[in-house]
């Protein structure tokens, strides 16, 4: 601002070239996170897409140009039809489960009660505490012989035998997708712990005084003030499930087959398993194209830096 | 829809207008509250018990709720078996948490002071890509980064895994530093620098205690989000010595033995410290993981 008063007014020439003077004194301040950014992430998007055009040994070796070689074996996989489809419906459910749960939550969350404080403190453990271990308790808990909540399940009466859970594709798919709900949810009620904290009480009053129900107030007053919210929240979930192994790695990795894969999954089952780094890179380019994507349509909708 | 705010909201706060009379306490929402805190801790719950089970006791079928024997030993003897070297991974993980919050703090803190206090052609430009850096993973650019690190000759190093930690947790320290910074008034640095203090003497006397929060809050997210790195190091890291403790507990399921109590026990040692930190830095959260985008 003051920057801007610096500025000679009159004269175009000078007043670009005051300006190219101030980018080039901010330049010694951003390098290092310039630096950073373009040495670690900039690049490797670089050198992934031209990997996925290059043809590698299983032990990394450059044997030249491939074409469009490893996009064909990748789109030729039988798997990937499947694949794909588990991919829809993981990032699809596990984000939808997260959004009603996580405003359900907030709500709740959002009224005055004794112990409010420690019960948003306990909500924060499944957020903050590692998500591999999180998901080992799951794999523990679920063998059908010394799993704890198998045999919880049948004690209570859900269930009449111990179900072995992620033995199969299917159910330790959902399995997984229980536990990627379940440490999203933390992070979602806080989007719309903070979202609810825009509300203007003034707003719910006069809406209680017109005499709306509080269904009626919810949807017709609350809900608006949460469209922000709604979509930060929608949008860094779809990203951070998108891109989630530790869950499916851990629960669903022993699994034979790729019946319980995604996308993601099944990138890191080729360079693991298969050594195929060149195959790897055409998927991750494909994984990668997805996600630019999501985050062309959150600048879109959101429009962080609308100040400006 | 919401604008930045350049202010960093307390989003823990219920409106101080709020008259007080018509609160009364209300139990039967502590109730539902106790409900929803079990759903929440019941895995922690399996894990911190399971962790003083003895080997035969864990893997006993029909299972036991509570242990018959407490086995406390299983924190000491975890540090040496077979499946992995423990003590180099506990090593590892303070190693690579470390570096890679001192190197990202070193890289974002002159970026979010200067962003904050000079309007510049590239600054909206430069503000966007650390901010899509936090929505690109690692995970997505795996092999690109095997590559890079390969061709550097630095693969399979704790200095690979600082400089990916570093790079991908740049965005939310820079945003939340930023909001803080631009929070200071710039009359306060004028009245400073008009006061005869230098450029260095009012950013350490006047900036740092008011900014200190978001510096914190930046340290400690960042400092969790390098703890807790999995994927990344599972693909870079092959040598058990250099791998962090989210990728060595995974040495200890096996097949078909495993070693749970150890498990837990190493996640308990992992998650307790993690939960503690990121307590204190709840508040301010929200607003540096959405770029303001909600507050």
């Amino acid at each position: 601002m003051a920057q801007i008063a610096d500025t000679p007014r009159g004269n175009p020439a000078l007043r670009r070239r005051a300006r190219r003077q101030t980018t080039l004194q901010a330049l010694p301040w951003l390098a290092p996170a310039l630096i950073l950014i373009i040495g670690v992430v900039l690049f490797p998007i670089g050198y992934m897409i031209y990997t996925s055009f290059r043809d590698l040994s299983q032990f990394g070796k450059d044997r030249g140009w491939a074409g469009l070689e490893n996009y064909e074996r990748v789109f030729g996989l039988d798997q990937l039809p499947r694949v794909a489809t588990n991919t829809v419906f993981w990032v699809v459910g596990v984000v939808a489960l997260s959004i009603g749960l996580g405003l359900v939550l907030a709500q709740f969350l959002n009224k005055r009660f004794p112990g409010r404080k420690v019960l948003r403190m306990i909500i924060i453990v499944p957020w903050a505490a590692s998500v591999v271990m999180t998901s080992t308790v799951f794999v523990y808990g679920l063998d059908p012989f010394y799993g704890i909540i198998n045999h919880f399940l049948v004690d209570v009466g859900i269930l009449d035998v111990p179900f072995g859970f992620l033995k199969n594709p299917l159910p330790g798919f959902l399995a997984a997708m229980f536990v990627a709900v379940f440490v999203s949810v933390p992070f979602t009620t806080f989007v719309f712990l903070a979202g609810l904290q825009t509300v203007p009480q003034d707003v719910l009053e006069a809406a209680q005084i017109d005499g709306a129900n509080r269904v009626q107030t919810y949807w017709r007053v609350v809900f608006p003030y949460l469209r922000g919210a709604l979509v930060v929240a929608t949008i860094i979930n779809v990203i951070n499930v998108f891109n989630n192994l530790p869950i499916l790695k851990t629960m669903t990795g022993a699994i034979p087959g790729y019946d319980a894969d995604t996308t993601t999954s099944l990138m890191f089952k080729i360079i693991q398993n298969d050594r195929q780094i060149d195959t790897a890179s055409a998927l991750s380019v494909v994984n990668f194209v997805v996600v630019v994507v999501v985050i062309g349509i959150y600048l879109r909708v959101v429009r962080p830096m609308r100040e400006d | 829809m919401s604008t930045v705010i350049e202010r960093p909201a307390a989003t823990a706060e219920v409106p101080a207008t709020r008259p007080k009379v018509r609160e009364k306490k209300r139990w039967g929402l502590t109730i539902t509250g106790v409900v929803v805190a079990l759903v929440f801790l019941f895995p922690y719950v399996i894990m911190l018990i399971g962790a003083f089970k003895t080997r035969r006791e864990i893997l006993k079928v029909p299972p036991t709720y509570l242990p018959q024997d407490w086995a406390p030993e299983n924190f000491v003897n975890m540090w040496g078996t077979p499946e992995t070297p423990l003590p180099w991974n506990l090593f590892s993980t303070i190693v690579i948490s470390l570096g890679g919050t001192a190197l990202a703090l070193l890289a974002a803190l002159p970026a979010a002071y200067y962003t904050a206090r000079h309007n510049f052609r590239l600054k909206v430009p430069f503000l966007l890509l650390v901010l899509i850096t936090q929505m690109l993973q690692p995970t997505v650019l795996a092999s690109g980064l095997f590559r890079e690190f390969v061709t550097l000759e630095i693969n399979d190093t704790r200095l690979a895994m600082i400089l990916v930690n570093a790079a991908f947790n740049l965005s939310f320290a820079v945003w939340i530093m930023h909001s803080f910074f631009a929070s200071v008034p710039k009359e306060i640095e004028e009245a400073a620098w008009l006061d005869g203090c230098s450029r260095g003497q009012s950013l350490r006397r006047i900036m740092l205690p008011l900014v200190w929060p978001g510096i914190v809050t930046a340290v400690i997210f960042t400092f969790i989000a390098c703890w807790n790195e999995f994927a990344a190091s599972l693909i870079l890291l092959p040598t058990d010595t250099n791998q962090p403790l989210t990728v060595a507990l995974t040495r200890f399921i096996g097949q078909y033995e495993s070693a749970w109590q150890y498990v837990f026990a190493v996640s308990i040692i992992g998650i307790l410290p993690v939960v503690a930190l990121f307590a204190l830095i709840e508040k301010h959260l929200v607003s540096g993981l959405t770029a303001g985008g909600v507050k």
